[in-house]
């Protein structure tokens, strides 16, 4: 079995044995088939490439092809124990909208998404006066599905807006936990866990 | 069409209860079977066939002698795999390679002609079921088909949620529109309209309505395409000619296709199970039976779901997929589903469509 990003391994081990969730935008399914091989998870997912569909089905994965902004109003609500978003808040419609629909089928999620603030695009910015390209954000402003970015402390204040509690948060740098001093500029990712 | 082709096939020992309110006695059921049942008998593929399909999925159709319909899809080491899998595929009532529909001969030995009872999907699913009943299989490692099969198996996860671990529907929808119901009249308007359909009393006369069936055919045909697809296939390109005739024969490579066309499809389908079967998949609406929410339709079973559908197809466009599982979503059901991209129009789940082969192989695991 391939190696898990670290912030779907970060998932994989705060999910609870046994539960249901949703993979919004799950890919090939590597975290989906984690969770079910691993914590007997029955889990779901949505997908909008056809071929990581496919590719999902071949693995025996119940995956929806569909696009999350249209297609998570279509789950009942509490219909989740958790649902899953990862690095795709910033490409979401209304990433505001996007977390209340995901803590409407779930009764946690997970959210994980590059962090806009990390040292590297400030610099590209202060010093360059350019929008950065990086390991974690590969595209160029024009072509980059990324019409939302967001910040460490964006989505602390968005949370805290829309009254969503923070139960747990991670930070990651060179694909390595960190701790939570100055992640602000430090945390290249993060993940959230938030509940209402 | 040939009654004297042998065909294996069971008579069902219980009347069919049927949904118009009557029983259809001693049903006969024509069926293939493909690939060895293993000792459990836990391998079986039930497939479901098409409106004009039938039961020949993967070997010589006995009028034609064309090769069977699915054979792209189905046999040893194809995606549905005969050498794993034991595969039935029974002709449904109403049609006319084996199974009792209106050319059949009523109690009296004469055909049933009209007096056939109007029958609907669920119909042709409650015969399938007492076929597995009568062949000692309680439960199918999956039920698969496309368009009117792809009904069927929806219509099997529905009725007999227990019936099957994996539901597999390819290019269909849960319910007919006014333009597939539209599309249909046409086609029976045609064959009625045909003075040799004689008010469906044709069997003795030794004239049938060919003309008519004929242009049924030729107007669902269309249907099945897409217009990207008739425009590569012909253009508008003349048959065998240089310049148009300024007359009403075949000019056109499309004319002549459709014709031959329609004219094929008389020599091998009855007009009379035409406009039955047609009429059970206009009467069709699985949200209906089931109080009118089709989430209502599957909240007892089960199984797993796969749903596909192809972009070219306006016949059963990707939404009434997407309307199937969303339906699904809200039962709580795993589903699987993915529109794939092939130019052939609906037809594209019968044509090569490599996507289509993996989806399926990896579905049905």
């Amino acid at each position: 079995m391939t190696k898990l990003r670290p912030d779907l391994a970060v998932i994989l081990d705060h999910v609870e044995p046994g539960s249901r969730a949703l993979d919004v935008g799950c890919g090939d399914g590597a975290l989906m088939a984690a969770l079910r091989d691993e914590k007997q998870v029955d889990a779901r997912g949505i997908e909008i490439d056809p071929e990581c569909v496919e590719r999902c089905v071949s693995r025996g994965l119940s995956v929806v092809q569909g696009d999350a902004d249209r297609d998570l109003g279509f789950y009942p609500d509490g219909a989740f124990d958790y649902a899953i978003l990862s690095q795709t808040l910033q490409t979401a419609e209304r990433p505001d909208r996007m977390l209340m629909e995901l803590l409407r089928v779930g009764q946690r999620a997970f959210v994980s998404f590059p962090n806009f603030a990390h040292w590297r695009m400030r610099s590209a910015l202060l010093f360059k006066g350019r929008m950065p390209v990086t390991n974690h954000l590969p595209v160029t402003w024009y072509e980059t599905q990324n019409i939302h970015h967001v910040t460490v402390t964006d989505f602390r204040e968005l949370a805290a807006t829309m009254g969503v509690s923070i139960n747990h948060e991670w930070f990651f740098a060179n694909d390595r936990p960190i701790g939570s001093a100055g992640v602000s500029w430090r945390a290249e990712y993060a993940v959230f866990e938030v509940s209402h | 069409m040939n009654a004297d082709t042998p065909l294996q096939s069971i008579t069902l020992p219980d009347p069919l209860r049927l949904d118009n309110g009557r029983v259809l006695d001693s049903a006969v059921i024509a069926y293939e079977t493909y690939g060895e049942l293993t000792a459990d008998k836990g391998n079986a593929i039930l497939i479901c066939h098409a409106l004009t399909g039938d039961q020949h999925i993967a070997s010589a159709h006995p009028a034609t002698g064309k090769p069977g319909w699915w054979e792209r899809m189905v046999g040893p080491g194809k995606p549905i795999d005969t050498n794993r899998f034991h595969v039935i595929c029974a002709n449904v009532i109403g049609s006319c390679m084996g199974s009792t529909g209106p050319a059949s001969s009523a109690l009296d030995g004469a055909p049933y002609a009209m007096r056939f009872p109007v029958i609907t999907i669920r119909d042709m699913v409650r015969g399938l079921a007492a076929l597995l009943d009568a062949l000692g299989i309680e439960k199918l490692h999956a039920v698969v088909g496309g368009s009117m099969g792809g009904m069927q198996a929806l219509s099997m996860a529905a009725n007999f949620p227990d019936r099957a671990e994996r539901v597999l529907a390819i290019a269909t929808t849960a319910r007919h529109s006014a333009q597939n119901i539209a599309f249909h009249e046409v086609g029976r308007q045609a064959i009625m309209a045909d003075p040799a359909w004689n008010g469906g009393d044709y069997y003795a006369t030794g004239a049938s309505p060919g003309a008519g069936l004929s242009v049924a055919r030729m107007a669902a045909h269309i249907t099945y395409l897409s217009e990207e697809g008739l425009t590569e296939k012909f253009g508008r390109r003349l048959q065998d000619r240089d310049a148009k005739s300024f007359g009403f024969d075949a000019d056109f490579q499309v004319e002549s296709y459709l014709r031959h066309q329609g004219l094929a499809f008389t020599g091998r389908f009855d007009a009379n199970s035409y406009l039955y079967i047609t009429r059970a998949m206009d009467y069709f609406d699985l949200a209906e039976e089931h109080g009118g929410m089709l989430a209502e339709a599957f909240a007892d079973t089960k199984a797993r779901f796969c749903l596909i559908s192809f972009d070219t197809d306006w016949l059963y466009p990707t939404a009434e997929s997407r309307h199937v599982v969303h339906a699904l979503n809200a039962a709580g059901a795993p589903v699987s589903f993915v529109e794939l991209s092939a130019p052939y129009g609906h037809d594209s789940f019968l044509l090569d469509v490599p996507a289509l082969d993996r989806v399926v192989k990896g579905f049905l695991g």
